[in-house]
């Protein structure tokens, strides 16, 4: 109860903030922009795919650990109130990430609506909402873990580098060093690894568009077939979701304010 | 009221509190004074259960503050920095705070009256100015009649007006039997409104007493000359 409580003014909050606002915006006319020009919603989907993967995980971080550092006063505030620590950190996240999922929800779904959304489109959506608040959970693992505020945004830039860019980079020099071997296995469980990976193939394997999906991708629909694949996605996106938040909140607990 | 025993934190290699014991009764005002980075805050945040002490115990009405919550109840903070989230209304600060500590009470809302806050209700507080924040901040912090009262520079910012009230706010509550705790760098505030002023310096208890005792000690007429007297003639005492 104490945590709705405090919930319900957090995503009033957050809701009202110009950040979410533009990002909704943004994400609005991107998305408007891009079905528009482009008349086939199937294809759309796929370009937004490319933004979703790349602009939600950087805006989720970023803005997540921003709010946390901006929140320290008023949640030392409330712990000097007869509230348990779980219940703050717990309003906390789901505030932002609500907050940050409803804006991207609205920004990426409208516009797929007007023009008849497409295969993919719910998809889209989910993995969105799922990377959203992977994200959020880091930011806010990244923020426990550093007192400084310049030291917890640096930690979430490196996240989301290593997330959208270096891990590729390395699965793809390790798949070239290693190429004479079978591969398949290893690739399906590499993939795990990285929750932006497991949102790109949740999406494409729903699009069956293998020729898009890289190496990661194909392997896995060879393997597992569409409807195991995305079992498979959604469960290691959903252990990626939860795992930092309980890894913060365990170190939340136990902060020095 | 407030028992705090051998109380040890260290932040790095920096010892915040060493090995302090303090108590504290109602009915008084206690003024905590010292430098920045003299362990004041921590000790606040100690008795809060914001900062988890290393080592010793704290007692509040008898309840250990072993990372429970319960015991808040009974205390009312004012931080020294307003930390209200920027775009809530005021009139939403006050019903989230009223929602969160329970509705089940009555409402001290004299300082909601003295300080105006109600003409700033529509007011998103990331509007406010930082003297209206603080009035925002004071109003909350004696909002639920709370036995205890912390304060962290509870003037700062406010203008001659509002400080003012504040201040008889905080006479009227220790008349009340309430402890009120405060920390300040006003000396003429500490003097007009404390009954016992303990000075900390490095994370220690530098001294200990009632205003009329620092005045017997020191041989001076006021706070600031007495405090200053005490602190050089330990500081020479040391180095001989």
């Amino acid at each position: 109860m104490t945590t709705l409580k405090i919930l319900k003014y957090v995503l009033y909050d957050v809701l009202r903030s110009k950040m979410i606002i533009v990002y909704t915006l943004l994400l609005f006319l991107i998305s408007f922009g891009i079905i528009y020009t482009g008349k086939d919603v199937s294809k759309a989907v796929i370009s937004l795919l490319n933004i979703v993967l790349l602009v939600v995980p950087l805006v989720s971080i970023i803005f997540g650990t921003i709010h946390f550092y901006n929140s320290k006063e008023f949640m030392e505030m409330l712990l000097a109130m007869p509230i348990k620590r779980k219940n703050i950190f717990w309003a906390e996240y789901a505030g932002l990430s609500l907050a940050l999922s409803l804006g991207f929800t609205i920004g990426i779904g409208i516009p797929l609506l007007m023009y008849g959304g497409a295969a993919g489109s719910f998809f889209l959506i989910l993995s969105g909402v799922f990377l959203t608040f992977i994200f959020t959970s880091l930011a806010f693992l990244a923020s426990v873990l550093n007192k400084d505020k310049s030291k917890g945004i640096g930690l979430s830039l490196v996240i989301w580098f290593y997330m959208s860019v270096i891990f590729d980079a390395i699965v793809l020099v390790l798949y070239f060093i290693f190429s004479s071997y079978p591969l398949e296995k290893a690739t399906i469980i590499v993939a795990a690894l990285n929750p932006v990976d497991l949102a790109r193939i949740l999406i494409l394997l729903k699009l069956d568009v293998s020729a898009l999906m890289g190496y990661t991708g194909a392997t896995l629909q060879h393997f597992f077939g569409s409807a195991f694949g995305m079992v498979y996605s959604m469960g290691f996106l959903m252990i990626w979701a939860v795992m930092p938040t309980l890894l913060a909140l365990r170190v939340f607990n136990r902060k020095n304010f | 009221m407030i028992k705090i025993k051998n109380l040890k934190k260290k932040f790095d290699k920096n010892e915040a509190l060493k090995d302090v014991s303090l108590e504290f009764n109602a009915g008084y005002v206690i003024a905590i004074m010292g430098p920045n980075g003299s362990g004041k805050t921590t000790l606040l945040k100690c008795i809060l259960g914001l900062v988890k002490p290393d080592a010793g115990d704290i007692y509040v009405n008898e309840f250990h503050v072993n990372g429970n919550s319960e015991y808040r109840k009974h205390i009312g903070f004012m931080p020294q920095y307003s930390c209200f989230p920027e775009n809530l209304k005021v009139k939403e600060v006050m019903s989230m705070i009223k929602d969160i500590r329970g509705n089940h009470c009555t409402y001290d809302e004299d300082l909601i009256k003295l300080l105006k806050v109600e003409e700033m209700n529509d007011k998103q507080i990331g509007s406010l100015s930082g003297g209206m924040k603080q009035r925002v901040s004071s109003a909350a912090a004696f909002l639920f009649g709370g036995d205890i009262i912390i304060l962290d520079e509870p003037t700062a910012g406010l203008d001659p007006v509002s400080s003012e009230i504040v201040k008889n706010k905080i006479i009227a509550e220790k008349e009340k039997g309430k402890l009120v705790i405060i920390t300040s760098h006003i000396v003429s505030e500490v003097e007009s409104l404390s009954d016992r002023i303990i000075y900390m310096l490095e994370g220690r208890i530098y001294f200990d007493n009632t205003k009329e005792e620092l005045y017997k000690l020191s041989g001076k007429d006021n706070l600031n000359k007495a405090i200053a007297s005490l602190i050089e003639e330990n500081l020479g005492s040391e180095k001989l």
